[in-house]
């Protein structure tokens, strides 16, 4: 961005910067380490200046808040107009114990619902399941029915809150019971807001809770966005997610390029249905994950949202700026958190979550110092809030747009995480697209080379972590108390499910599940069929079932 | 001859969760460290555990759960490997499973525990140290 003699200038300066009081410095004081690094293996620059960034157009590269190419954040006033989405992922036992914790968490201050469903839900099966043994509301709340939810959102009118809901597999029926406590709080579907995770392909390879084949699976997350499209249209129908990319052990670059490959596959999947890019394109929301590299964060975020502008404007050739802009969450990375010396996570979270801020996030979850250990204490959870409501309202960081846009540094981070990324979603447009490259487990593979790398190099010390590979601490006391779940809850759920088959009008509920079976069959979207199992208290291990039938189940590509 | 065969080792993921990263660079560090590794892949029953263990011959079974599951999954695969007359394989274990209910799972016959943070060099001293003679 400077003039070419100026640049000239600047050259010759730093030639001589680094001839002189480098070289002098250096004699007296050697740098710590041979060559810097972040964890995406990008170089470190001692420095960073003007020179750095001159490839830069400001108007091209940049442009402003709200503006393509949303570089500096996808709202024109940022957060001194509204404060990101304070959304702490919550849930566990049943469907009253998460119940409670809603109502406590949106009490001191959240602005928004985040519900973790444990694994039997997740993968389909209803609380009763042999499969299901030991694990019912365990790691999440447990859903097995309409009830169940109607239970969950007791007291909590839909119309005023937005409500996050990890789930992928059977996304379609938790996001028709939603739809049905909504009909029955008397909320018209326009005003529903929230979102599904419903991202089936990153399963494959990343989170890896995947019930259906791959096909099916992204026929069924179609299926929200078609439906959103032409009918919830304040619903965020998938969240598309690098979050379980990069915890499954990518480094930086890949959970981006494979996150915005699994984006630009969902685009051409909707398109496909007929429907035109900018009817659907302003509702796909995203998911990050924020590691410990502070500034390699930052940049990811940024790089993120001038690239998917790019993409949808370049590619998808979309017209609407709203199908430009990438508005994302951002969870602090629970696989960064040390199960020694507990309390130094809530520092580890602060940095984390420092740079979702300044990646100008609309949304965060900030983990509980406790998550290696065990599922939050409330303890753990109202600190990791006030984190945010502290960076939010003390550290002045809100106060102005994008703030370290135009940092050499930053600036030329961003474009090499930009040109990484792209240089990743080429490799997989030649290879055929996602499915394909997860058939052939090249996802699956890159991903585990860089866990065993990141492992390597945390056991020979090359990357410190403060209380596990160093500055350890003899005969640790463990500081908290570790939350546990009841353990009659999975027999509470289990009576609560038997109950419901035996009450409800069964004879509907057959029809409902025979009718889903027909329409499975062909080519149609589920939604509506599956709203109405559904409210005839179908389960959905019922419903999971008759998919399972109709689509076959997954069966894992093992990539050590 | 006998006494130059690998050491082989089941890495088995039990219950529903599916954070497989420790699994997998567990089986890869003791696979580089030349032992035979067999890794299940993710959800298996205790049944099935049980049976890979007794069809692949192993001398050692490494678990792996963050589910939270391990008191009603471990007891369980514990108690079909007695039924297979499997008690020679040594058992470890590793994932996010409290101290408490550490010492109730290695009352019933599992080695060793490894949590979260446990270095690679760690476990694969502890597998070559501990794995059982073959007779």
């Amino acid at each position: 961005m400077l003039d070419e003699k100026s640049l000239k200038t600047l050259e010759q300066e730093q030639r001589r910067w680094e001839q002189t009081t480098l070289q002098n410095w250096l004699k007296l004081s050697p740098e710590r380490k041979k060559e810097f690094q972040n964890h995406s293996g990008i170089p470190i620059k001692r420095l960073y200046t003007p020179e750095d960034a001159e490839a830069l157009d400001y108007m091209r590269d940049m442009g402003f808040p709200g503006e393509y190419p949303f570089l500096r954040g996808v709202h024109a006033t940022m957060y001194r107009g509204r404060l990101w989405t304070m959304r702490l992922f919550a849930g566990f036992g049943t469907a009253a114990d998460t119940n409670q914790r809603f109502k406590y968490l949106l009490n001191e201050g959240e602005s928004g619902l985040s519900t973790a469903f444990d694994y039997p839900t997740i993968m389909g099966y209803d609380s009763d399941h042999q499969m299901a043994r030991g694990e019912v509301g365990i790691c999440g709340v447990a859903i097995s029915s309409l009830r169940d939810m109607e239970v969950l959102f007791d007291g909590i009118p839909l119309d005023k809150v937005t409500t996050s809901m990890t789930i992928n597999g059977p996304a379609p029926m938790l996001l028709a019971m939603y739809v049905a406590v909504g009909d029955k709080q008397g909320v018209s579907r326009d005003k529903l807001g929230g979102t599904t995770q419903n991202d089936n392909l990153k399963e494959f390879f990343a989170q890896k809770l995947c019930i259906f084949p791959p096909k099916p699976s992204v026929k069924l997350t179609t299926d929200i966005i078609e439906y959103c499209a032409r009918h919830l249209p304040k619903w965020n129908p998938v969240s598309i997610s690098g979050y379980h990319i990069r915890e499954a052990g990518a480094n930086a670059v890949q959970e981006l390029a494979f996150t915005l490959y699994d984006g630009i596959s969902y685009v051409e999947s909707t398109l496909q249905r007929g429907l035109k890019v900018d009817d659907f394109a302003h509702r796909l929301s995203f998911f990050f994950a924020s590691h410990n590299d502070f500034f390699e964060e930052i940049a990811k975020f940024r790089a993120a949202r001038r690239l998917w502008a790019r993409i949808m404007k370049e590619r998808f050739h979309a017209k609407n700026p709203r199908s430009m802009w990438m508005r994302m969450h951002i969870q602090t990375s629970g696989c960064t958190l040390t199960a020694q010396q507990p309390l130094n996570n809530i520092i580890r979270t602060t940095t984390q979550a420092l740079a979702a801020v300044l990646g100008g996030t609309q949304s965060l979850h900030t983990n509980s110092f406790d998550e290696a250990l065990c599922l939050p204490s409330e303890e753990a959870v109202t600190v990791a809030l006030r984190t945010q409501q502290i960076l939010a309202n003390e550290s002045g960081v809100v106060n102005t747009a994008d703030p370290l846009g135009g940092s050499y540094y930053i600036e030329a981070l961003t474009n090499e995480m930009e040109r990484k990324a792209m240089d990743y979603i080429q490799k997989v447009d030649e290879m055929g697209g996602a499915i394909v490259a997860i058939e052939k487990g090249f996802f699956q593979k890159e991903i585990a080379d860089s866990a065993y790398k990141y492992q390597k190099e945390t056991d020979e010390k090359k990357r410190t972590i403060v209380g596990v590979n160093d500055y350890t601490t003899k005969e640790e006391k463990c500081p908290i108390e570790l939350s546990r779940i009841d353990p009659k809850v999975e027999q509470q759920q289990v009576d609560n499910l038997q109950k419901l088959k035996r009450e409800r009008n069964n004879k509907k509920t057959k029809e409902t599940l025979e009718k889903l079976h027909y329409t499975a069959q062909k080519d149609e979207n589920l939604m509506p069929t599956i709203i109405e199992a559904i409210k005839s208290y179908a389960t959905i291990g019922e419903i999971t079932e008759v998919l399972r039938q109709v689509y076959g189940e997954y069966k894992e590509l093992i990539v050590i | 001859m006998q006494n130059m065969r690998k050491i082989r080792v089941l890495i088995a993921k039990p219950g529903l969760d599916s954070h497989d990263r420790g699994a997998k660079v567990v089986a890869r560090a003791l696979r580089d460290a030349g032992m035979e590794v067999i890794y299940t892949g993710l959800r298996q029953t205790p049944e099935q555990i049980a049976e890979t263990a007794l069809q692949e011959d192993v001398d050692v079974i490494g678990l792996s759960i963050l589910s939270g599951a391990h008191k009603t999954l471990f007891p369980r695969i514990m108690e079909l490997l007695r039924q297979k007359d499997l008690t020679d394989i040594m058992v470890f274990a590793g994932g996010i499973i409290p101290k408490e209910d550490a010492s109730q799972l290695k009352k019933l016959g599992i080695k060793e525990i490894f949590g979260p943070g446990t270095p690679t060099e760690t476990i694969i001293r502890y597998v070559f140290d501990n794995v059982p003679e073959r007779t």
